[in-house]
């Protein structure tokens, strides 16, 4: 008998603190984001979807066509093509298109690539109506955002 | 046990838990018998989820194969990438920096705090707590956020590289660390006061589900599943790898093999992990946290090898065979919860419903890396 009492007593009070806890917490500020109003800065290291980089000076980007991230991505994502102007040496990227459908955001092209010609996007807002719009042409968008 | 549930003499009802059920966590379906409210049998029906993760490993080159491992169990991504770097610098003779073994063993169990920390938060929602799992996702978001800032994402990790590490941690993750360990102690006696001392939980959980050492070896259960049983068996002391012999910590067992010593057993590692993490950072050297002359292309030689790392849920053991060539010839991956969860069928038989789904929610089970 004495055994039920005690177990009655000890577990009201558990629930009482418990309740304790709760209330503690009740008056500390929030700790959530009130996303879309407020968003986060992502770290310097987040890998997002690929992105070309720029030469400083002329805008082209720097990828030299060696094909080296086409061959390290697990998924056969990346498709690149370029060819060489006449009169020219070295080889010009004409299309670099990244099928985001299938990327699994492993990064192993950007590790690849001995030319820092790749980086990751800090883009984490990828919302489309269609498949196309995952099929990323990453030329165009270098070309749109160095104007 | 119930009489009736022990030799059915009336009808008995099929009913299907999952595959969409919250408390399966995942897309598990569970074919119980019942008769009434007590479970007749249960039979596990995997294969919702197989992705063919073996024989994805057996048609892409080794770093290729790195991703994977991190799809595994998604919630301790990182054990089962420190389980396939291992076996490969194994196979490959390959020496691993000491900074890069202290950081490995920093991130590694960082990610199984974060990893229990999800767990409790479920496993009382299960329950039919709500409260809990807030709290623990909040702690659990610190975790992710140091993770982040140094592997560059929040679930899927891929940190570890052959030979060492992909890149070297900065000041800000080694201050925030430390910032977290003391968060962390200060939120745990918040966390026993509100669940561990609860009545309801207690009474919930206590002498539910108990599991005795025979069946888990029967089975092949490891991790806190085998050492709430009462079998002190942890990867960690047993076969020691990496840094873990110089850090002092103790492995939490608990006899009882019931649902409460299951979980005591998590909550208590998730005290050694902060310990692990505390000595790790003190003792951490300066140096380089990549191996000198790893080759570009990796070509281990021919033959059979077998690694094995204690993750967040058991024993993660990996088989690579090599035939010489940069992709692998077999990939076998001894997944934990697989063998946690085959015990389920026995051990359910005589429960109560609510009672067989804390049992399951007590056995951590992740869903994509059982069906790989």
């Amino acid at each position: 008998m004495s055994g039920y009492f005690k177990e009655l007593f000890g577990g009201t009070k558990s629930l009482f603190v418990g309740l304790g806890i709760t209330f503690k917490y009740m008056i500390k500020p929030v700790v959530t984001v009130q996303y879309p109003h407020e968003t986060l800065v992502m770290p310097p290291r987040f890998r997002g979807h690929i992105e070309l980089v720029g030469d400083e000076e002329t805008g082209a980007p720097k990828c030299v066509v060696c094909g080296m991230c086409q061959k390290a991505c697990p998924t056969n994502c990346i498709t690149l093509t370029g060819e060489k102007p006449e009169g020219g040496k070295k080889k010009v990227l004409t299309g670099y298109i990244l099928n985001f459908t299938t990327c699994s955001l492993c990064g192993l092209c950007v590790e690849s690539c001995k030319f820092d010609a790749i980086t990751f996007s800090r883009d984490y807002n990828l919302a489309g109506p269609r498949k196309d719009a995952y099929i990323f042409d990453l030329k165009k968008r270098l070309e749109e955002k160095s104007g | 046990m119930n009489d009736l549930a022990r030799s059915p003499n009336q009808e008995t009802f099929v009913l299907n838990l999952g595959p969409q059920h919250p408390a399966t966590h995942g897309v598990l379906r569970v074919k119980l018998t019942m008769d009434g409210e007590y479970i007749v049998d249960a039979e596990p029906v995997l294969g919702y989820v197989h992705r063919m993760h073996e024989k994805m490993g057996e048609n892409r080159t080794w770093v290729q194969f790195m991703p994977n491992t991190a799809r595994l169990d998604y919630l301790g991504a990182l054990s089962y990438n420190h389980g396939y770097v291992k076996v490969v610098e194994q196979a490959m003779g390959l020496e691993v920096p000491e900074r890069a073994e202290y950081l490995r063993v920093i991130t590694v169990e960082l990610n199984r705090i974060a990893s229990h920390l999800l767990w409790f938060g479920a496993f009382v929602l299960d329950l039919g707590g709500f409260t809990p799992l807030l709290y623990a996702f909040d702690d659990r978001e610190h975790i992710l956020d140091l993770l982040e800032s140094v592997t560059g994402s929040r679930l899927t990790f891929c940190y570890y590289r052959f030979g060492g590490l992909c890149n070297d941690v900065d000041d800000d993750f080694l201050t925030g660390t430390r910032a977290f360990i003391k968060r962390l102690r200060k939120r745990l006696p918040d966390y026993h006061n509100l669940v561990t001392k609860n009545i309801i939980l207690i009474n919930r959980l206590k002498d539910v589900g108990v599991l005795s050492a025979e069946m888990c070896r029967k089975y092949g259960a490891t991790g806190p599943v085998l050492r709430g049983s009462g079998v002190d068996y942890d990867v960690r002391k047993n076969e020691p790898y990496s840094v873990y012999p110089e850090l002092d910590f103790e492995v939490p067992v608990y006899s009882e093999g019931d649902s409460m010593a299951r979980y005591m057993v998590r909550m208590d590692e998730i005290d050694q992990c902060l310990r692990i993490v505390e000595q790790a950072l003190d003792k951490l050297p300066e140096g380089p946290v990549m191996a000198e002359k790893v080759p570009k292309i990796l070509k281990p030689a021919a033959g059979d090898y077998y690694g094995a790392v204690e993750a967040a849920r058991g024993t993660f053991g990996i088989r690579i065979v090599s035939d010489g060539t940069n992709i692998p010839y077999r990939m076998k991956l001894r997944s934990p919860t697989f063998s946690n969860l085959s015990l389920y069928g026995e051990a359910s038989r005589g429960l109560l419903l609510p009672d067989a789904l804390a049992l399951m929610g007590s056995l951590d089970l992740v869903i994509p890396e059982i069906d790989r």
